[in-house]
């Protein structure tokens, strides 16, 4: 017999009407109307849970710590009532032989029907035994899970682009999944940053189980709910960069009044992500409110685009005209030294203008 | 190979039948494990392997040395922020550059924070199902856990009959559904489990509420951080500034009555749930005193904590510092991470070469180039290791030495260090619980003792973040809001060549970070982490790291289900991306890098 989320909470002495406040809010956490409260409450009655192999490859493990940092739903509440988390080789109690079993029963099992879910990524080189699993490299794993499963989800950074490891002159040859040769024709779902955000990484999850289906996808495969805006667009520091009024250096008078960080380097202009909306860590704070600037850890290739303390420059699309996948496709050009200050005092005297203008 | 004596003095035996685990699992990173059991199932030789590498050092050649926080911070996502801060300490070592004391308090808050949440999250959610049983739980009358509970920890609120009741149904519904999640394929009807039901309930219940609560000690960093898991740091200081009466600082008296909050509520539910449970569950096994290993020989800690901004000596740092050899807690040795005769990295048995092939090389001074081959002994093949052999090189990670010696590093070294400086609070706890469980001292030398350790750790650390918050108020009051020093963060004040160390106590152990620094680029970075020390294989004169030393001579009671082995590995809580990252090339165009 399955167990669904509406019966652990019956269970639990949850009344119906509490049941179907927590659908409404759960809306809510999602960006949606009320109504769609009916249709969640449908999905928790009524599925089972849908079974989850969660590999890991080259990695460091940042997403799954900021998977169980979620605040709503709770990582508790998704491992025990939402998923079956059959696979994960950072919680699960089997090891060895018995761990890997796992992996066979459930493509005997579900074939077709699991979610695979990639942390990490494989690195191509040494016939890939830099990174080895069960004495074999864990790119045969991953390419052999993903013929068999639903739909892929690329958690993270390292999943999606590379990240770290796969910075210049990534030495290892640490591979995307979607880049892997041999890797499944089956949907991609990326959902970078490193890590991604806690509550990001659960509405992914929470979205498919409710709508039974993916998530809009912009044309670079990630959720257009949370990845199609620059967190420039969105920041509560865009007032001061619209009146030109920046943080020169750390620890000045602008950063104890909270005025823009782009002069010190930050890369929400350039970034696509939903920090400067939803925030970290149940909507507490996010890296700019904390007073540090962005370093663009959603981006594609963000480890080679200039240091992180260098402000951009001549960016195309500065203002808000511009769409996400446009953007997404122009790689930023950082120069140092004197040109940046050319540029950036241009691009400031231009704001300024438009200030006074206004 | 017959049976052979170690130089660190262990007996190793590789006659009898071979047990692989792979992957070790609740861990960070990959890892391999393979044992000899004798004929009574005792465990007579350990070899473990790491069985991942990245390549962060090469990669950090040619940047921003102001940016080798965000690099570095990214070899561990669990420990997040403890490379990042060895780096920042790296980089203004070389500098010179001195932080304001209220950058000291807030790293050392969030420092102290993540080894709360990093043990808490380790030994509930990583450890705990080395002892505990969920499906044992089932049969826990609801009632005598709640008895249990009120006798373990009186203080702790959540007790009801009811309330156990409750979670124990959703526990029961779940497993009978037959989708057990991450619990599937453990190994729940072993003999090595020895736990009556109510413990083990009630044990569960509180993997259920430490996963709930875990999040919260984190947001500390959040406030002062941005973000969490990967907070951010800054060359210098800190870069949350604080003014306590503009309207747009980041930090300013509602932030810092959170991080309050968060610091009280991280004190009682570490002195409330952890600890009490670590020493319930201790109680119950007390007669499985194996895992010792080297941590009744040689223990080591860098120490970390300073009281003081910039004075990293030993007398100014909380955190205890010093080395033991050969077991005499009579005598604390200094250590010097600058000295090229002290810390060196071994690879013969690594898949590494040096040059000189059995000599070992200062970390300022080190060379990475990658070697993957397999001694000849290997059953399988070069992509499918079937049984590693040994005797050739059998692991990505280096064999790091402490004057020749193999060294345990660690929550259990730390307190071992501390109590033989006879530090009056470590002393204290060590003392009253092995009161509390009625075992003489040898007892801390082993696996329940580097549990306890780091338990006990724990609490030290949390009530030491509510110090260095009062201390931060304290200064911002006496009209010091200084968050960093900007001196020198343009590159073109900087010399042309310079180099510095860091270190600090990551909650695995000793951390240390060596940086070169060439026309304001990155020379060469090299980083020796607590997973090198404890999980390294052998070096060249054979002795065994502190992970192969501890399985020795531990009974497995059945060989397929290797509990015991998961448990010893576990209380050291690996992290294989840390002590792996280090750089080998791949083949072309970096075939021949030297690390100077």
């Amino acid at each position: 017999m399955h167990e669904t989320f509406y019966d652990v909470m019956r269970r639990q002495g949850i009344t119906r009407r509490s049941f179907l406040k927590y659908c409404s809010l759960a809306a809510g956490a999602l960006g949606l109307s009320p109504a769609f409260a009916p249709q969640i409450a449908h999905a928790m009655e009524n599925k089972p849970r849908i079974p989850v192999l969660w590999l890991h490859g080259l990695e460091c493990t940042c997403c799954s710590e900021s998977f169980i940092r979620s605040a709503h739903p709770l990582a508790k509440d998704v491992i025990l009532s939402m998923i079956s988390l059959d696979y994960d080789n950072v919680i699960m109690a089997a090891a060895g032989e018995a761990a890997q079993a796992i992996i066979e029963e459930t493509i005997e099992k579900y074939d077709g029907n699991f979610i695979l879910a990639v942390e990490g990524n494989a690195p191509l080189g040494e016939d890939g035994m830099y990174c080895i699993t069960a004495g074999k490299p864990f790119v045969d794993e991953l390419t052999r899970v993903s013929q068999h499963a639903k739909a892929i989800i690329s958690w993270g950074s390292c999943a999606s682009w590379g990240c770290v490891q796969a910075a210049r002159p990534n030495p290892t040859r640490a591979t995307p999944t979607h880049k892997i040769p041999g890797i499944a024709d089956k949907p991609i779902i990326k959902v970078p940053g490193c890590p991604p955000i806690s509550e990001v990484m659960t509405a992914v999850i929470t979205y498919m189980l409710t709508f039974e289906k993916l998530p809009e996808l912009d044309n670079q495969g990630r959720p257009k709910m949370f990845y199609s805006q620059r967190i420039h667009d969105k920041c509560y520091r865009r007032g001061h960069f619209d009146a030109g009024q920046f943080v020169e250096k750390f620890d000045d008078e602008g950063a104890k009044k909270g005025y823009c960080l782009y002069k010190v380097g930050c890369k929400g202009p350039t970034t696509y992500n939903a920090c400067s909306t939803i925030r970290w860590n149940g909507g507490l704070s996010f890296p700019i409110q904390a007073g540090h600037p962005c370093i663009g850890c959603s981006e594609d290739g963000f480890w080679d685009k200039g240091g992180f303390y260098e402000r951009l420059s001549d960016i195309k699309g500065f203002g808000i005209e511009a769409n996400a996948d446009e953007i997404g496709k122009t790689a930023a050009l950082i120069v140092g030294g004197a040109v940046a200050v050319h540029a950036g005092a241009s691009v400031i005297k231009r704001i300024a203008s438009k200030g006074d203008d206004a | 190979m017959a049976i052979i004596e170690t130089p660190n003095g262990f007996n190793l035996d590789d006659s009898g039948r071979r047990i692989v685990v792979d992957p070790v699992t609740r861990i960070e990173g990959h890892m391999r494990c393979e044992v000899n059991l004798d004929e009574d199932n005792f465990i007579r030789n350990a070899v473990s392997t790491g069985t991942m590498w990245r390549g962060l050092e090469v990669i950090l050649k040619d940047r921003d040395p102001r940016d080798a926080w965000a690099f570095v911070q990214r070899i561990c996502g669990v420990c997040t922020g403890t490379h990042a801060l060895t780096s920042v300490r790296a980089v203004e070592d070389a500098l010179n550059i001195d932080i304001p004391e209220n950058a000291n308090s807030i790293r050392n808050i969030m420092q102290l924070s993540l080894q709360v949440h990093d043990h808490l999250v380790h030994f509930y959610h990583l450890h705990a199902l080395d002892w505990v049983n969920p499906v044992n739980a089932l049969k826990a009358d609801p009632r005598a856990t709640s008895e249990l509970q009120q006798k373990v920890s009186p203080s702790h609120a959540k007790s009801s009959p009811g309330y156990f009741r409750d979670i124990q149904t959703r526990i029961r519904r779940f497993i009978e559904s037959g989708q057990l999640g991450p619990f599937k394929n453990g190994y729940w009807t072993n003999p090595a489990y020895l736990l009556p039901p109510e413990a083990d309930l009630m044990a569960l219940t509180h993997y259920l509420e430490a996963l709930d609560f875990q999040k919260e000690i984190m947001t500390v960093r959040t406030i002062f951080g941005g973000k969490d898991t990967h907070p951010n740091w800054l060359v210098g200081g800190v870069p949350c500034a604080i003014d306590m009466d503009s309207p747009g600082a980041p930090i300013n008296m509602e932030r810092l009555n959170y991080v309050r909050s968060i610091t009280e509520r991280t004190i009682q539910f570490v002195k409330n749930v952890y600890v009490p449970d670590v020493i319930a569950i201790g109680g119950f096994y007390k007669s499985w005193l194996y895992g010792g290993g080297l941590a009744s020989q040689n223990v080591m800690s860098y120490g970390d904590i300073p009281d003081r901004a910039n004075d990293y000596s030993t007398e100014n740092l909380m955190m205890p510092r010093g080395a033991i050899i050969n077991g005499n807690l009579d005598e604390v040795h200094e250590i010097d991470l600058r000295d090229p005769d002290e810390i060196q990295e071994f690879v013969p048995h690594s898949w590494y070469k040096y040059p000189d092939g059995a000599k070992g090389l200062h970390p300022w001074d080190g060379i990475t180039e990658a070697q993957y081959e397999l001694g000849p002994n290997l059953i399988g093949t070069k992509t499918n290791i079937e049984r590693i052999d040994e005797g050739g090189k059998y692991s990505w990670i280096k064999a790091p030495r402490w004057k020749g010696h193999a060294m345990e590093v660690g929550p259990l070294a730390r307190y071992i260090i501390g109590y033989a400086k006879g530090d009056e609070y470590i002393t204290d706890q060590i003392n009253s619980t092995l009161r509390a469980l009625d075992v003489p001292l040898p007892a801390l030398f082993s696996t329940l003792g580097r549990t306890a350790a780091r338990a006990l750790e724990s609490q030290w650390a949390a009530e030491k973040q509510l110090y260095f918050l009062d201390k931060l108020i304290a200064n911002i009051k006496n009209g010091d809001s200084s968050t960093a020093n900007t001196e020198k963060f343009d590159p073109s004040t900087w010399p042309s060549e310079i180099k510095g160390m860091g270190f600090t106590e990551a909650p695995r152990g000793a951390l240390g970070h060596w940086i070169k620094i060439k026309d304001t680029k990155i020379e060469n970075y090299q980083c020796v982490v607590p997973t090198t020390w404890n999980g390294s294989p052998r070096d060249a004169e054979g002795n065994i790291g502190a992970f192969e030393a501890s399985l020795l001579d531990t009974k497995v009671e059945v060989p397929e289900e290797p509990v015991e082995i998961l448990r010893t590995l576990h209380s050291f809580d690996p992290c294989l991306a840390c002590s792996t990252h280090v750089m080998s090339p791949d083949g072309e165009e970096l075939a021949n890098v030297k690390v100077r």
